[in-house]
């Protein structure tokens, strides 16, 4: 176990490596840079800049060196804390980060732990109860929720609600919340507002755990080690339970490290549209902008949360299935 | 509780290996929903190939005073209650309101005007070949017929969905075979020789997944200069795509390799002198086509989704083309979909499309795996 988990660790070193490169070169990618997209801007509106301004700013943020060293820089000075600065928002990039990042970890938490409540029990019941009703009308709502982009889903929850009930429910705070200090009715105010972006982006992800669920649950009812148990006189319930349950939330637990910053992923066009304030839309905004420090750091933080959720993933499944070899 | 017993099916050895083609279909065929979806996108397919005989107008034609005009009511009976057994709508005005600058459409009862088969109106040249004004269906031509509403523009709805099905049903098929070359290639590279080739191939997907879809799809998608022209945006949307499909492909066909690679049919043929690329095309290949088969359908819809996030993000295909995802893009916010809800619409020809892909992939699924439960 130390052995492999050893090799875990040092693989993710690499991965993190070769990750952020990719990262830098995605960041470097679009020609011109943040600095040369506001010169063009600046000249088009008559305006005269100064070229030796122009070159000191570019020796300051270093736009003027090679990219490899350019590259060199962005790491190091990230290993101090600072991850660059944020030319679009006008702030650096961590406080940006720590501005959004917490509310962004919290809400896919919360989907995260909806997806779970929702699904799994939902998966053990389509499979116990094979072509049940139940069955059915869970397996066409499955296939209906991968089906619809979520966007669209977030625009028509909005519009039912603002129909029905003549509320808006963008947000994730009635404005009079927003600037206030934190209290109990701002909480309740936090909660009336959470459902909608949790169902929104849940709904893809429970069809899709369901059906796992509901296809290696049905693989395992009709084992031999089903009827030794039943013929045993072990309860229907208990046997359920004890059983193939385990092994259905095998395929969950492989995956959960890497769920988290998915949800991320998915929350980037439904924040958009729901108007929340998350890392989401920072990102495309930091993206359509060209502000490279930002945008890169975003995609490196959540593609270094991918690289650990694995390996926490690889961790539980370990201990949850000892058929699992080391290697 | 009954005890399930495990059912396989019957089938001789032998018949499997001559048939497998066959096999699958008869069992497919047998998947009455996944039939349903192949007809739909049948359908839809043959939709694209005609689409200007479909639309019922020019799609890039800006209707005056027709500015996000609602779905044109059909109507069976008139003003006196008459019945009609032609459908029929009424000739569409706007007003200005004053109030609230939204144009206010009235129905003129006075004259109704049938909805016939096969009318001429636009203009359009069929494969890009015949130059022809016969529409599948419309009103004769002195009034304009919008049976899904307008855009902001003042253009039929109805006719941009068609010809944007041209886009975003495509996209999903290009991508797909980009994501086979490169998946095909890859596991196959992979699985066939092994060792320390297949770590580092492995290890290669390994990471390219570990970066969350859609931020990646976002920032290759955001890198793509303003200045490119459409095709150019177009095939590279394609790329980025199948960035994620090939992944699961290769993994797929890398497995296959593997498990294929000790059968004693491959022995026999390398036995024999084969050579490598022969026993590859002409022994493991054909065992595992229906696997890569499933995965390529279950890729579609996948590209077909993202393709429509990424439009409606303003980061995808832009406007003078025509696509789902650049339709969606005028469906921002709520208030815009309160005040005009048809503009909605083209969603729900994703999720048709969507769906049907998924359900025929679930079919082939059942139909190509013999050891699968007939469910």
């Amino acid at each position: 176990m130390a052995t492999y988990l050893a090799g875990r660790v040092i693989y993710a070193i690499v991965a993190i490596f070769i990750i952020s490169v990719i990262s830098f070169i995605l960041i470097q990618a679009p020609p011109g840079d943040y600095l040369t997209a506001q010169v063009t801007r600046l000249q088009g509106s008559g305006l005269k800049l100064d070229e030796a301004q122009l070159e000191n700013l570019k020796a300051q943020y270093g736009l003027d060196k090679p990219l490899h060293v350019q590259y060199f820089r962005w790491v190091g000075q990230m290993f101090r804390g600072n991850f660059g600065y944020s030319f679009y928002y006008r702030f650096s990039v961590v406080y940006l980060l720590a501005a959004y990042m917490p509310f962004t970890i919290i809400l896919a938490l919360i989907t995260l732990a909806f997806i779970y409540i929702v699904s799994i029990p939902i998966g053990i019941i389509s499979a116990v109860k094979q072509y049940s009703v139940l069955d059915y009308v869970f397996t066409i709502l499955g296939f209906i929720g991968l089906a619809i982009p979520n966007f669209v889903l977030a625009l028509v929850v909005m519009y039912f609600f603002y129909k029905t009930f003549g509320i808006s429910i963008g947000g994730l705070f009635s404005r009079e919340y927003v600037d206030a200090a934190w209290s109990l009715a701002k909480f309740g105010d936090l909660v009336r507002h959470l459902w909608a972006p949790v169902i929104v982006v849940g709904v893809a992800g429970t069809a899709g755990i369901i059906r796992v669920i509901r296809a290696t649950m049905l693989d395992e009812l009709g084992r031999d080690y089903m009827q030794v148990a039943r013929a045993k006189g072990l309860s229907e319930f208990k046997l359920i339970m004890k059983y193939p349950v385990r092994v259905a939330l095998n395929p969950i637990l492989s995956t959960i490290g890497w769920q988290l910053p998915n949800i991320i992923g998915y929350f980037v066009i439904a924040g958009i549209v729901l108007n929340l304030p998350i890392i989401g839309p920072v990102l495309l905004n930091a993206l359509t902008a060209q502000d490279m420090y930002l945008a890169g750091a975003i995609i490196l933080l959540l593609s270094v949360m991918t690289v650990i959720g694995t390996i926490v993933s690889d961790i539980f499944l370990a201990m949850a299935d000892p058929r699992i070899r080391y290697y | 509780m009954r005890v399930r017993l495990r059912r396989r099916r019957a089938v001789p050895e032998e018949r499997k290996s001559r048939s497998h083609r066959q096999l699958i279909w008869r069992q497919f065929k047998r998947h009455r929903p996944a039939l349903v979806g192949f007809s739909i996108l049948i359908f839809m397919y043959t939709a694209i190939l005609f689409a200007g005989f479909v639309a019922p107008n020019d799609p890039t034609k800006r209707f005056s005073g027709r500015r996000y005009c609602p779905p044109q009511k059909v109507h069976f009976f008139d003003a006196e209650g008459r019945f009609h057994f032609w459908p029929f709508v009424y000739r569409v005005s706007g007003e200005l309101n004053r109030t609230t600058y939204q144009y206010d459409y009235v129905e003129d009862t006075s004259e109704p005007h049938p909805i016939r088969l096969f009318v001429r109106g636009a203009e359009y040249k069929l494969f890009g070949l015949f130059t022809t004004n016969v529409h599948l269906f419309g009103v004769a031509e002195d009034i304009s017929y919008l049976p899904l509403g307008s855009d902001q523009l003042g253009r039929c709805l109805l006719s941009r969905i068609v010809f944007g099905s041209r886009i975003s049903l495509t996209i999903g098929f290009m991508g797909t075979f980009i994501s086979l070359f490169v998946g095909l290639v890859l596991g196959g590279v992979s699985g066939y020789y092994g060792g320390l080739t297949d770590t580092i191939i492995q290890r290669f997907t390994e990471i390219v997944r570990s970066i969350p879809t859609i931020p990646l799809w976002m920032a290759l998608s955001a890198a793509l200069p303003q200045e490119w022209s459409t095709v150019a945006t177009f095939f590279a949307l394609v790329a980025i795509l199948s960035l994620l499909s090939w992944t699961n492909l290769a993994r797929v066909v890398r497995g296959k390799f593997i498990s294929l690679r000790e059968e004693d049919f491959v022995m026999a043929a390398k036995a024999y002198g084969a050579s490598e690329p022969r026993i590859i095309a002409f022994h493991m290949v054909p065992n595992f086509m229906s696997y890569v088969l499933v995965s390529l359908t279950l890729s579609i819809p996948a590209m077909i989704l993202g393709e429509t996030a990424l439009s409606f993000l303003g980061i995808g295909l832009r406007p003078p083309v025509i696509s789902w995802g650049v339709l969606l893009q005028q469906a921002q916010s709520f208030q815009t979909v309160a005040l005009y809800p048809w503009l909605l619409v083209p969603s729900l020809f994703v999720v048709i499309a969507v769906l049907a892909f998924n359900i025929v992939g679930d079919g082939l699924r059942d139909a190509a795996d013999p050891h699968s439960i007939r469910r």
